[in-house]
């Protein structure tokens, strides 16, 4: 496969080394060390694990994974290395429909947040193809994803200044914030499958992105169906931000950094920079969420802080970077 | 064999781009579209590789219409060069040519054919050295070869190519047209749009000339490049002669008012 190839199996095959380390890691770190010979025992420690690390692992690991490869395609598909998840709108839209819940007071029931956040992500992606039309034209797509986000961040800014209680601001201000906290088996059982799905539609725009690098024209030459690849783009980015966004609101930035650090090491390819992008956004999140756990601070960072942390810097040494090559 | 044309029509923002265009190319032969810029010659390519969708008329290679054609067969058919060079990664040549295989490999990637395929097309446009550079750091004239090698990879039937020769020197551009002219002579049909008049008096077997999206002339180079009907294309006087080696020499000397 494409995205298979042997040029890339050794950075795959590291990667998912370094993830599957990270990930035990993440198991032992928090507010208390548990060392993996307590793991599978029945007292408090293994309760700590089982019920509350674990899913907690899984969920950032899947979230990770589901922002790095949305990451990818949108910028294999607007090729343009500085597009992220959000530029489609549907990490907005989803953050609305949660927002809604929770101005309403309907949190109290712990899965409905996440299927407002969802509903709110599918309604998305209709208005978005409602708007882009038929034509497959990526300007007019990027534009209605430009008109989506922004009218969904407005009214969210709306909700937040209409809430009805000062608890209720609060609560909406920290859960756009995006964090792992206190997830459970729950969750993981309502975002991991959805954002499976999504990482299939993802994948398989993977050979159409491929022919894109040459210009549309030349791809539509060789069979490309560049509205085929806008439906599974929009579906696949749909289901993953939506589902990830559901499950731990808003986290910046994976998307738009894994894809860059990871692209040289591919080859460059949008194929073939897909899987190295999940998994690589898979062990950011997961060391980034270890991480704002043992850090010593009165109440834990959130993690969709933590990570627009990480962006400035980033960002920082690619322009010095680039200005390097430019004089 | 041939790829025919009848009756297109192509309107564009009310602005009609191709007003009923008919024609015929032939298999093994290079056929030169010339007319001025805004004449249709891209729009009628774009027709003919089935990027676009013309409002009337039928587009038939080798008895087949291609609006039947799915489209990655129509790809393997029909090779399309497109006029400006658009690469947006920086993937090595190598990468590059065997894009070309889209149309072919199935979802497992390349084959064993595949490959060869690609060895060849680079062969044939001496891109072997190149392989393992990165597209973005090649001259003009070495991404000319990789673009065409990506096309030649695809190993069309019929390769349509749009303004091969833009920014190129003129070396490059006796390279490129040697490597279309054998492309045609191992039995494909070829058709190119050029601005070069020499250019195109010399590698071309037919001539067809546009003029606000219809057909001025179409036929064989002595018949078709003579000064009258070069002026009413292209609004110019021309000075046609013969070099020393006995090649056309076609050469815009005045504007005509």
């Amino acid at each position: 496969m494409s995205w298979l190839d042997r040029k890339t199996l050794w950075l795959n095959g590291l990667l998912l080394i370094g993830l599957i380390v990270t990930m035990l890691l993440s198991l032992a770190v928090g507010k208390v060390w548990v060392a993996p010979s307590a793991w599978l025992g029945d007292d408090l420690s293994a309760l700590i694990i089982m019920e509350l690390r674990v899913p907690r692992t899984i969920l950032g690991a899947a979230i990770g994974a589901a922002l790095g490869m949305a990451g990818a395609t949108m910028q294999g598909y607007l090729r343009n290395p500085l597009a992220d998840p959000g530029v489609f709108g549907v990490s907005a839209s989803s953050a609305l429909g949660a927002v809604t819940s929770l101005y309403f007071g309907f949190a109290l029931t712990a899965w409905l947040l996440p299927v407002f956040a969802l509903i709110g992500a599918g309604i998305g992606m209709a208005l978005l193809t409602l708007l882009a039309g038929r034509s497959g034209s990526l300007i007019l797509f990027t534009l209605a994803g430009v008109i989506l986000s922004s009218l969904a961040g407005s009214l969210t800014s709306l909700m937040i200044s209409l809430a009805p209680t000062p608890f209720a601001t609060t609560e909406i201000v920290t859960w756009l914030m995006g964090a792992l906290t206190d997830r459970s088996w729950d969750d993981v059982k309502l975002a991991v499958p959805i954002i499976a799905i999504g990482m299939l539609f993802l994948i398989a725009t993977g050979r159409s992105l491929d022919a894109l690098t040459l210009g549309e024209d030349a791809a539509r030459s060789m069979g490309v169906n560049i509205l085929h690849l806008q439906w599974f783009a929009v579906i696949g980015v749909g289901l993953t931000v939506g589902a990830s966004v559901a499950a731990a609101g808003i986290i910046g930035f994976v998307g738009l950094i894994v894809p860059h650090l990871v692209r040289p090491f591919a080859g460059h390819r949008p194929s073939a920079v897909l899987l190295p992008s999940a998994i690589a956004g898979a062990l950011l999140l997961v060391g980034a969420d270890s991480a704002v756990r043992i850090l010593p601070s009165v109440s834990e960072l959130r993690l969709g802080i933590a990570m627009s942390l990480l962006g400035a810097p980033f960002f920082m040494a690619l322009l010095f970077k680039m200005r390097r090559e430019l004089n | 064999m041939s790829l025919a044309f009848e009756n297109i029509s192509l309107t564009l923002r009310n602005r009609k781009i191709l007003n009923d265009v008919s024609g015929l190319f032939k298999r093994g032969r290079v056929t030169v579209i010339l007319g001025a810029n805004g004449a249709g010659k891209s729009s009628l390519l774009s027709c003919l590789a089935g990027l676009r969708q013309p409002q009337t008329g039928r587009i038939i290679v080798d008895d087949r219409s291609i609006h039947e054609m799915e489209g990655k067969e129509r790809g393997r058919l029909i090779g399309l060069l497109p006029q400006r060079p658009d690469i947006h990664w920086n993937i090595d040549v190598k990468t590059v040519v065997g894009l070309g295989r889209l149309p072919h490999s199935g979802r497992w990637g390349m084959n064993a054919a595949d490959h060869e395929a690609v060895a060849k097309a680079m062969e044939a446009t001496d891109c072997t050295g190149l392989a393992e550079r990165k597209v973005l750091r090649l001259s003009g004239g070495e991404l000319g070869r990789v673009l065409l090698g990506r096309v030649l990879a695809g190993e069309p039937q019929w390769l349509l190519a749009d303004e091969p020769l833009a920014s190129l020197d003129p070396a490059h551009q006796f390279d490129v047209l040697d490597k279309l002219k054998n492309y045609a002579e191992a039995g494909n049909g070829v058709v190119i749009v050029l601005h070069d008049l020499t250019q195109a008096a010399r590698c071309a077997d037919d001539i067809m000339i546009m003029k606000d999206g219809a057909i001025l002339a179409a036929g064989s180079r002595d018949d078709v490049i003579v000064p009258d009907i070069m002026a009413q294309a292209y609004g110019v006087e021309v000075q046609i002669s013969t070099s020393d080696n006995g090649e056309p020499l076609v050469v815009p000397v005045r504007r005509l008012r």
